[in-house]
């Protein structure tokens, strides 16, 4: 017996999608799934596909800018002893240079891949919360919008991209600067745990029936694994930059050693996020790197549960090694060992994954086209920096080696070769469904040799100059210290290595400017996104796919096994469970709306408010409120509502 | 081209409860990033703690208003889970009375809570010691007061509604969301107000 | 102005200047056995990179042989074993030779720390922005005195060194002789150095701390124990008292002027407060100002005294302007001070 109160519809007879022919599905799907037009419906899209361009592109424009900082950085280190940057600009270059790369591309970038990428590898039409992605997006383009105006009014960050305090703190840092950093990681950290979230729930729920956990492409466990570290990871850092926020805006006094606080309270919270952080950036791209390995040499990766066990293993152990980045500090000697000895045993995994592509390709029927090329680089320069890690894990050595060169030298080895690198890859493979279009292929050649002989000089010659003695961040360098030629040599490398990027920016615009001609599976790929036209309708999948294997298109030659029943009539996504991905809702996807733009900005202006004073955290979270009420208040769905009540519903 | 079929799934309802529900699981996600912040915090009081032979650096936080709090949560445990049961059951009467007695211990516990902050008697800026009680109990208090809001408002939407089946399960993440303010809540009153006096040598 | 010739010149005063390397010109047992930890790892990771990108070479080579071929439903069994195999060998490998390099870092940290017992000195040090206060520590006051920026140890004896802050964190590092630690305010961290080659040795601070860090630069200067007695002895003292008139007004001048309020210069009304900028009382016996920045001879003194911040921008000393007899006066005075 019902409860007179609720809306008590059956709507088992309303039409489903196997009940029209395809053809009347697609346009019925056109018409559910469509937009409000113009700039107000951009403002409303929840689409996953959309956000996640948004993403990619955004990160994109701050890789562009940010490497132009370095190009600067670069030149005003080629000769010793110059002028060019004086003391003040250049601390807010290199900081900006690295906070930006790693907080507002790489991060950033990598979850956009994640967002457009995951729903359509396991079949689903959209990524769980679709209102919270849009909001974590606007969260981020206006946090990095906030950081760049700062560094256009002389008010960037000036404390490095880990901004230690006391130089950072209420005492050494004056002015704004570092109050924007920790901000930063507020706006980002809030978008990046909004995406994490998402991602987990997506792969764990909406995968398409059949798709067990074993069955999932090695991406989509990459992006499981990566936001896990996420959520894990970067509550950390969140309280370490609002403790930092509070000792220089409210007197509190955390990181101040004469009234009880503790420096190095700072460094422990920050490299526990930090050290998983690159871990964040890592696995995405191998996963990335695996798919175009598997691909082109034409047969399944060989020992995938290997790889899907060095993933977790990779996620798992980055937890046990923050203290690496602190072996100079004068830490006990103990502790010290067992993070030596965790920091060391993290490249099994990482190794184990390279020998699987190996033997992937020493036994595939190898068709070598562009992305491979990007693979040879990824071995080349992440290699070259893994073990440049492995130096750095033993704590003697470390404390030679470490805040000089070879720790920059290291560091972009790994990122140029373990994540750049696959996300170049990654965006010539998945171009042509993305777009409809296939990226040029000399331009592509010129770029990647301009890009892997531009690391190799450069990073190699920093890795020798701290060899030499020379310590990282400084603006300048005497002409005594015989640095000389190694910085010109690192300054000839990073430009050959910025123009790499000129040339694809300019490769992906005038592709872009063309025709969409690109055949639906140009590389005969294996995954359920390449069943997909290119570029993807709003909706994904016109019918709910089936899975029986793990590499789907490989294995069901013909037309795609599909699951039916779902309502056309308003938006619907199936929902599984979480290990055997058995069939078990229809869940209902919310309409688009403005209201996740709007709640992102009234979160921005008390985000921004509050790096003047506290009081807007109180007074800002009344709107707040208001507008979260709005965006989450229930709206009778359009077509009848669901929902059979009763104790016979949901027993089933 | 005619599609495979294999499976027809439109007897399927659309809406589930605990873990077959995807809200569930994104509420999860946030309890445990919150959870971790509460953690990270505790474990920030304590390396201070380890850091200052002479801990804690000023006096004890008073014990009346926050064990009354303490005592308040452990005892709302009671309607809220009645609340919860009540949404499973889909029972729309018993769910309108439950939300409102929530609505009222909130309110209750926001109450105590402005009590408890002026009997903390140290101040955020005066050391490190005071700067970590303020932070820990204002990260509580973020907590409490974001719960609160949600429980009004469903209380006002059960009410006014729109309603159908798929708000019960909201109901019952909602007060799983409550219980998570009541766990999170023991080790930061155990960390706030009885480490210091331990630290001092205070026998319990 | 013509930073690089100033450079140039005072390298020339200073004596030969060396490329600061962890690996050349080792001065002590420390750099010496993290030296030898060094090419052990570096020739065996050049190895081991060498030796995938050959497999990858290897690999990518059998993948084209077969391109033309149907690609297979699944590998041959038989296949499967022989990479299985393959890439165990891989992982086993890459723990034996983890497991070696734990191994040898252990055995040099142990080694590390036996170097430690038995200092014969103890030299506190403080890191300023951008400067290091160096303080010898004796039995009695008096045998204690402080400079800047300049270390002098005997020769083969170890010596232990006490590091503070006063304001950020910095790095005490002198690459051929120790790994670097870090100074970090609130705590006083120890390292222990043993130099066992007579010479004059380039550090500089390793830890980002502003403006200057990138001259934040200390000199050691390890000679025979006779050497560093008489050096002992004779910074002991207080400054000579000044000879002619012009010295005794420039000693006015500072005492009375700005400088006295931070500079020290025992034996003047200029002691007794702290040390805010580095001590002064045998300001000559240094080989260069500003931590590295100029070299010390009185044309590039007189140009720090009248604007630092043309010679190291962003330093906490303001500008002097003086007429131009007090500053000759100044100068005079400062050159007095061996």
């Amino acid at each position: 017996m019902s409860p007179p109160d609720i809306e008590v519809v059956d709507d088992q007879h309303v039409p489903r999608d196997v009940d029209v022919p395809l053809e009347r599905l697609r346009d019925h799907l056109d018409n559910t799934w469509r937009l409000p037009p113009g700039l107000f419906g951009w403002l409303c899209s929840i689409d996953h596909k959309s956000i996640g361009r948004r993403y990619i592109v955004t990160a994109f424009i701050h890789l562009l800018l940010a490497g132009a900082l370095a190009m600067a950085l670069r030149v005003q280190l080629a000769f010793p002893e110059q002028q060019i940057l004086g003391p003040d600009q250049y601390n807010q270059f290199f900081t900006m240079h690295g906070t930006v790369m790693m907080f507002l591309f790489a991060v950033p970038m990598v979850e956009g891949v994640m967002i457009y990428l995951v729903p359509l590898m396991i079949g689903s039409r959209i990524i769980a919360f679709p209102r919270l992605n849009a909001f974590s997006y606007y969260v981020y383009l206006v946090g990095g919008l906030m950081v760049w105006a700062s560094f256009f009014l002389n008010s960037a960050p000036d404390a490095g991209w880990f901004s230690y305090p006391p130089l950072a703190g209420p005492e050494y840092g004056a002015g704004k600067r570092s109050d924007v950093f920790a901000q930063m990681i507020t706006f980002t950290e809030v978008a990046a745990l909004a995406v994490a979230v998402e991602i987990i729930v997506t792969v764990l729920k909406l995968r398409a029936p059949g798709m067990s956990l074993d069955r999932m492409p090695i991406f989509v466990w990459s992006s499981l694994v990566t936001s896990f570290i996420i959520v894990f990871s970067m509550p950390s850092v969140v309280l370490g930059s609002t403790f930092l926020l509070l000792d220089r805006l409210v007197g509190t006094h955390f990181y101040n050693p004469a009234e009880g606080g503790d420096v190095l309270l700072w460094q422990h919270l920050f490299w526990y996020f930090a050290h998983p952080e690159v871990y964040i950036i890592f696995l995405p791209s191998i996963g990335l790197a695996s798919h175009v390995v598997e691909t082109f040499s034409r047969r399944p990766m060989f020992g995938y549960p290997a790889v899907v066990l060095a993933l977790i293993s990779n996620g798992l152990l980055s937890f046990g090694l923050w203290v690496h980045h602190m072996f100079a500090t004068g830490l006990p000697r103990l502790g010290n060992s067992f993070f030596a000895a965790s920091s060391m045993t993290i490249a099994i995994p990482s190794g184990l994954v390279l020998f699987c592509w190996l033997a992937t390709i020493a036994s595939g029927r190898l068709r070598f086209k562009l992305p491979m090329l990007w693979i040879v680089s990824f071995f080349i320069l992440f290699v070259m920096g893994g073990l440049s890690g492995v130096m750095l894990a033993s704590v003697p050595l470390d404390l030679q080696l470490t805040d000089t060169y070879v720790l920059p030298s290291h560091i972009h080895f790994v990122l140029i070769g373990g994540a750049v690198a696959p996300l170049v890859a990654a965006t010539f493979f998945w171009f042509p469904k993305m777009t409809g279009r296939l990226l040029n292929v000399p331009l592509g050649l010129v770029q990647w040799m301009l890009f892997t002989i531009g690391g190799l000089s450069a990073f190699g010659s920093m890795f020798l100059l701290g060899l030499s003695g020379m310590t990282r961040r400084v603006y300048s360098y005497p002409h005594t210290m015989q640095w000389d030629t190694l910085n010109l040599i690192a300054s000839v490398g990073a430009w050959l290595l910025g123009l790499s990027f000129v040339l694809f920016t300019i490769n992906i615009l005038w592709t872009l400017s063309r025709p969409t001609k690109a055949p639906e599976n140009p590389w005969q790929a294996s995954g359920l996104e390449w069943s997909l036209p290119s570029p993807p309708p709003i909706y994904n999948f016109v019918l709910a796919p089936f899975v029986s294997s793990r590499t789907p298109l490989w294995d069901s030659p013909g037309p795609l096994p599909v699951v039916g029943g779902l309502r056309f009539d308003r938006r619907e996504v199936l929902v599984t469970t979480v290990v055997e991905a058995e069939p078990d809702m229809r869940d209902p996807v919310p309409e688009p709306t403005v209201w996740p733009f709007i709640a992102a900005m009234v979160t921005s202006v008390i985000l921004i408010a509050s790096m003047y004073a506290p009081q807007p955290v109180a007074w800002g979270a009344i709107p707040f409120a208001i507008v979260m009420v709005a965006w989450l208040y229930p709206r009778r769905m359009v077509s009848p509502p669901a929902a059979s009540v009763g104790p016979q519903a949901h027993q089933a | 081209m005619k599609p495979h079929l294999t499976l027809d799934i439109r007897a399927l309802p659309s809406y589930r409860f605990g873990h077959r529900s995807p809200l569930w699981w994104g509420t999860l996600g946030f309890i445990v990033i919150e959870g971790l912040g509460f953690i990270f915090a505790i474990a920030a009081y304590f390396y201070l703690q380890n850091q200052n032979p002479d801990w804690p650096l000023g006096r004890h936080p008073g014990l009346l208003w926050s064990s009354l709090f303490t005592v308040l949560l452990l005892l709302s445990e009671i309607p809220n889970t009645w609340t919860k049961r009540a949404a499973v059951a889909l029972d729309l009467g018993r769910v309108r009375v439950g939300l409102m007695m929530m609505s009222a211990v909130a309110l209750l516990a926001i109450v105590i809570r402005v009590a408890e902050f002026t009997t903390l008697n140290v101040w955020w800026d005066s050391n490190a010691y005071g700067s970590a009680l303020w932070v820990l109990l204002g990260l509580h208090t973020a907590h409490l007061l974001t719960d609160a809001f949600e429980t009004f408002v469903m209380a006002a939407l059960a009410y006014i509604g729109p309603l159908d089946a798929r708000r019960f399960p909201e109901v019952e993440d909602n007060q799983a969301y409550w219980d998570f303010v009541v766990l999170a809540w023991i080790p930061i009153y155990i960390t706030m107000y009885w480490a210091p006096r331990w630290a001092a040598g205070a026998v319990l | 102005m013509n930073r690089a010739a100033a450079i140039l010149a005072g390298a020339a005063l200073a004596g030969c200047s060396r490329n600061p390397s962890i690996l050349l010109d080792t001065a002590g047992p420390h750099a010496n056995e993290i030296q030898w930890l060094f090419w052990l790892f570096f020739w065996v990771c050049a190895a081991v990179w060498l030796c995938v990108i050959g497999l990858l070479g290897f690999a990518t080579w059998r993948g084209l042989r077969r391109w033309r071929d149907t690609p297979a439903p699944a590998t041959a069994p038989a296949e499967e074993r022989r990479l299985v195999a393959w890439v165990s060998t891989g992982v086993g490998l890459t723990f034996a030779i983890l497991t070696l390099f734990v191994g040898a870092s252990y055995a040099v940290d142990r080694k590390l720390i036996s170097l430690d017992s038995g200092p014969t000195m103890e030299i506190q040090i403080t890191g300023h922005q951008w400067w290091w206060e160096i303080q010898y520590l004796g039995e009695t006051p008096s045998a204690q005195f402080t400079t800047a920026n300049e270390l002098h140890v005997p020769s083969g004896s170890t010596v232990k060194l006490k590091l503070r802050s006063s304001d950020v964190i910095h790095s005490f590092w002198i690459p051929n002789v120790a790994g670097k630690r870090d100074i970090i305010p609130g705590r006083e961290n120890e390292a222990t150095i043993r130099v066992d080659r007579d010479g004059v040795w380039h550090g500089r601070c390793a830890e980002f701390c502003g403006y200057q860090h990138a001259f934040m630069g200390l000199t050691l200067i390890a000679e025979t124990p006779d050497k560093f007695e008489k050096w002992k002895a004779s910074q002991r003292l207080p400054a000579a008292a000044p000879q002619s008139d012009e010295e005794k007004r420039g000693q006015e001048i500072f005492e009375t002027g700005p400088c006295g309020a931070c500079h020290v210069i025992r034996g003047t009304s200029a002691d007794g407060h702290s040390n805010y900028a580095p001590e002064l009382t045998h300001l000559k016996s240094r080989s260069s100002i500003g931590a590295g920045a100029a070299p010390n001879v009185k044309g590039y003194l007189g140009a720090w005294i009248l604007d630092p911040h043309g010679i190291k921008p962003g330093v906490h000393m303001p500008p002097n302007l003086q007429n131009a007899d007090d500053f000759q006066a100044l100068l005079a005075y400062l050159e007095t001070l061996k």
